[in-house]
């Protein structure tokens, strides 16, 4: 085979398999991902399936129940409704109310309930806005 | 001061505009316009090392007139955390990037004085182009001026957050800032070399260097960031892929890409248009870094307050994404490859391998990092990624890597026949087999294939670097007759950069093992103890002795002493806590108000070299906050003076009301309510102790995770020792021209064929036809430094040539 077609040869394979590849990156990041939702979406939203809520926690809310604990989150510009949260699992250090967590988990009887160790809460940023501080 | 320091702001903006239009004034070989433009850039360093040392004294001196110190830092923050506590403001963060910028522009100015006449003047103006953006942000954006203040100046300031006063919290910053930056450098000779045509390798020469060192600092910064999280943050992991870490990781593996193929160029003069396009976009991800956190577009556990810079820095990603594109598109025709690639078996096929599969992991990775935009771009709605999906990609991208980080140092450049493939190859081959071998026997690591198979490629690996290092040693013990170890060390010395490369490896390799043993075979287990009862974990007995507590001004700390036992032997004892501290800033109030500010946990962490055991506590203090609450009620109480109250407190009540409107006397007043109930929560605090409520312990038996700390430091060795400058050149030959350069580099490729072919590597037919043509390429260079010297004028002339060779 002469150099040139060989060369022409692999670029095509190497190009398939990238597009292959390419192509099932975008199909598994579609089906894998969790929706993002804001507390007062999810108040109407399907019991059961899972979603990635971003809220802030209502500040004297927090309660210990059982080995976990539950709470209250509204939007995290604090206006809307709010809504109860359980969560079963280790609680990071900056996680106290007033402060913006996602949480990923479902709807269950108007409760939704967190999926353990998927509680993340912003850290007390190190570039606060000054209304923080 | 402060307006001393607004002053030496600008005057540092308008320097970095005054060199850059010197520099390129200059670009036509004008050695007194570049000599001064080389000097307002050192100029432009001073001037903001100027800035820097200002902050840093109000800090020192808590001058609180200045808005960043106040914000940050309060009398009672730790000294060594006020030096520090500048960087964790958004204007002090970024009077640090301009700052080791300026650094950065002045050194590899001061390197390159010398050399590339034609590439250095634009080199200039793109690096004090960006220096200008960043400074002209501090001066023009609103929110951002580092030099602001606050009149009349506050008695204190709001203090730094518990959370941040961790020593690896106050480096890791700096760190990352310094390898973002540091990769300007490159950029800008890649932009100059670019627009000057100059597409050989001598750019890549003159700045590889600070591609390293940025490469470095970047990777220690990732790994500070790593540590902190598993000791300070109480969830056990040391990644999350988060956005921002993710944003930290994207130049790295980038960088680590145009590390290596670089060389290709270096070489043999391939690659061209990869590499300029690499170094652009390390560049634009070490830019979109800096734009993440200050941003706000994705969620991310570091929450940055939404600031004002992030559109600029958005628009400088834009320009220099638009801008490098068009330079590069437009010199495709400069930028052909002066040679083919010989044979998929060689060293640059497995680099070019190698650097695919980085880029293919940084796409993945920067896929997933923006899916949130690109679902709601295409959905509507915002959904993201969780970490499962990066490890279903980056797993096995990252265990491919290490099978290919095998297989190159093995291969020699060009070609390999296959009688010294299969001689370099018998033994890691069979040491992996054995490996793999043995531990499908003795262990369960069959549970996991990746695992396996990274296990087995590993092993493949660090016996082939090893082979490498004693076949290198050996050759040159026979050509130089010197002993054993002196050898290896000659070795390494006389070649720091192939070998500090390998050393890195092995210390990638060990990272690596490090990570895949405790993510697969982690076992985690959350369990609530009371004082007295044991839990086996993994077998461990932990034992829940006695609970702990401690006291002091600014918190209150929740913990337990806990007797870990191994084979009915007590091994060691751990003292995991949390501490609650008071709202920064605040130091009466309530004891209630222990519990508003924030907690940061303790853990209790057994660091072995097979496993790592680690123990967070969740303090159960429904007890003793109930028991707060009760005390402040009756302190309350007890100063209203209602019926019943005990003496002291009517004393203490009258002392109140006779200070009202007496500064000293009130001042005494408050100084005893605070002494009093400092006292209070401290019996409030202790009682904990009698406690027997059971608390949650998160305990993690983490395998072989301390070889990831291991691995980091052993890798950071070796790009230390890759970095450290040559013999020659520390022996006063600082001044070296390009034509030298060029001529070295030729001399060490006949060097490196010689220890391939006597390491065994390289067959003897392959040996004597490289060797020829090598010896054939260096005489023409030396026959071009020979011409020019006796020509005089490496100027005008021949501008493409290497100039001429100065004197002193």
């Amino acid at each position: 085979m002469d150099p040139q077609r060989k060369r022409k040869i692999r670029l095509v394979v190497a190009l398939s398999t990238a597009v292959l590849l390419a192509v099932a990156l975008i199909y598994t990041s579609f089906s894998a991902s969790t929706e993002a939702k804001e507390p007062s979406q999810l108040l109407t939203a399907t019991p059961g399936t899972s979603y990635e809520m971003t809220g802030r926690v209502v500040k004297g809310s927090i309660e210990r129940e059982g080995s976990g604990i539950a709470f209250r989150v509204v939007d995290r510009d604090g206006q809307g409704e709010s809504l109860p949260v359980t969560y079963d699992g280790t609680v990071p250090d900056p996680f106290r109310g007033g402060r913006e967590i996602i949480l990923t988990g479902a709807i269950e009887k108007g409760v939704f309930v967190g999926e353990p160790d998927t509680l993340i809460t912003k850290c007390p940023s190190k570039f606060t806005t000054k209304s923080d501080g | 001061m402060a307006s001393l320091g607004s002053a030496l702001l600008g005057l540092a903006f308008l320097t970095a505009f005054a060199a850059a239009a010197l520099a390129i004034a200059g670009r036509n070989g004008d050695e007194r316009l570049l000599r001064f433009s080389r000097r307002t850039v050192y100029g432009f360093f001073a001037l903001l090392t100027g800035c820097v040392v200002i902050i840093e004294i109000a800090f020192a001196s808590n001058d609180f007139s200045f808005n960043i110190v106040q914000q940050h830092s309060s009398i009672e923050t730790p000294p060594f955390y006020k030096m520090a506590a500048m960087w964790s403001s958004q204007e002090g963060s970024l009077l640090l990037w301009a700052w080791v910028l300026s650094i950065a522009a002045a050194a590899a100015l001061y390197a390159t004085r010398n050399k590339l006449r034609e590439v250095v003047p634009w080199a200039t103006a793109v690096m004090m182009g960006v220096a200008a953006f960043f400074t002209g942000l501090m001066l023009f954006a609103p929110n951002v001026d580092p030099f602001a203040t606050l009149s009349p100046a506050p008695e204190n300031g709001v203090g730094l957050n518990p959370l941040l006063q961790h020593p690896s919290m106050m480096i890791h910053p700096p760190m990352l800032y310094s390898g973002y930056v540091a990769f300007t450098v490159p950029f800008a000779f890649a932009i100059g070399a670019l627009i000057t045509r100059r597409l050989d390798a001598e750019w890549i020469r003159s700045t590889r260097r600070f591609a390293l060192i940025a490469w470095a600092f970047l990777g220690l910064g990732l790994l500070l960031g790593a540590r902190w999280s598993y000791t300070e943050l109480g969830w056990g992991g040391y990644w999350a892929w988060d956005p921002v870490e993710n944003a930290a990781l994207m130049p790295w593996l980038l960088g680590t890409a145009f590390l290596h193929s670089i060389m290709v160029q270096e070489k043999r003069g391939m690659l061209k248009v990869w590499n300029a396009s690499l170094i652009v976009g390390t560049f634009s991800m070490a830019l979109l870094g800096t734009f993440l956190v200050r941003s706000g577009v994705l969620q991310s556990i570091h929450a940055f307050g939404d600031s004002t810079v992030g559109p600029y820095i958005l628009g400088l990603i834009g320009v220099v994404l638009v801008g490098s594109t068009a330079l590069i598109v437009s010199r495709l025709d400069d930028l052909r490859s002066e040679k083919r690639i010989d044979s998929l078996a060689s060293r640059e096929s497995v680099f070019l391998v190698n650097n695919l599969l980085l880029v293919g992991m940084t796409a993945v990775i920067f896929w997933g990092t923006f899916f949130p935009l690109i679902s709601e771009l295409f959905t509507g709605e915002k959904a993201s990624l969780a970490a499962p999906w990066f490890d279903d990609y980056t797993t096995p991208l990252a265990i491919l890597l290490v099978l290919f980080t095998g297989v190159g140092p093995l291969l020699a450049w060009r070609r390999v026949s296959w009688d010294s493939a299969k001689r370099v190859f018998r033994v890691p081959l069979a040491v992996s087999a054995v490996v793999t071998l043995g531990l499908l026997v003795f262990t369960d690591v069959a549970d996991s294939l990746w695992a396996l198979a990274l296990f087995a490629f590993a092993a493949f690996a660090l016996t082939g670097l090893g082979q490498e290092f004693w076949s290198g040693a050996s050759a040159r013990r026979r050509l130089t007759g010197e002993p054993g170890p002196q050898a290896l060390v000659g070795l390494v010395g006389r070649n720091r950069r192939r070998y500090g490369g390998y050393i890195v490896h092995v210390g990638v390799i060990v990272l690596l093992i490090g990570i895949a043993a405790s993510s697969s075979f982690q076992t985690n287990r959350d369990v609530e103890l009371r004082p007295g009862e044991s839990v086996v974990v993994d077998g461990r007995t932990i034992t829940y002795v006695k609970p702990t507590v401690k006291v002091d001004e600014e918190k209150l700390s929740f913990g337990s002493l806990l007797r870990i036992e191994e084979d009915g032997e007590v091994v060691g004892f751990l003292r995991p806590s949390r501490a609650f501290f008071r709202p920064t800033g605040q130091e009466t109030g309530t004891i209630g108000s222990f519990f508003s500010g924030e907690a940061t946990t303790e853990v209790g962490l057994r660091a072995g070299i097979g496993a790592d055991l680690w123990i967070a506590e969740e303090p159960n203090i429904g007890a003793v906050q109930g028991r707060v609450r009760r005390a402040d009620k009756g302190f309350e109480a007890c100063i209203q003076g209602g019926p019943g109250t005990p003496p002291e407190c009517k004393a203490l009540g009258a002392l109140m009301r006779a200070s009202v409107g007496n500064p000293q006397r009130e001042a005494r007043a408050l100084d005893q309510i605070s002494r009093l109930q400092s006292l209070a929560a401290e019996d409030v605090a202790k009682s904990y102790l009698d406690d027997t409520a059971p608390s949650t312990f998160r305990v993690i038996v983490d395998p072989l995770v301390t070889w990831m700390w291991i691995g980091g430091i052993i890798a950071l060795a070796g790009a230390l020792i890759a970095l450290w400058p040559t013999r020659g050149r520390r022996r006063g030959a600082l001044v070296r021209t390009e034509a030298d350069a060029r001529k070295e580099a030729k001399y060490r490729e006949i060097r490196d064929a010689e220890l391939d072919h006597a390491a065994g590597k390289l067959s003897d037919e392959d040996f004597a036809s490289l060797d020829a043509e090598l010896r054939r390429e260096a005489l023409e260079i030396l026959d071009r430094v020979d011409g020019e010297n006796g020509n005089g004028n490496g100027n005008g002339a021949h501008p493409r040539e290497p100039e001429k060779v100065e004197p002193g």
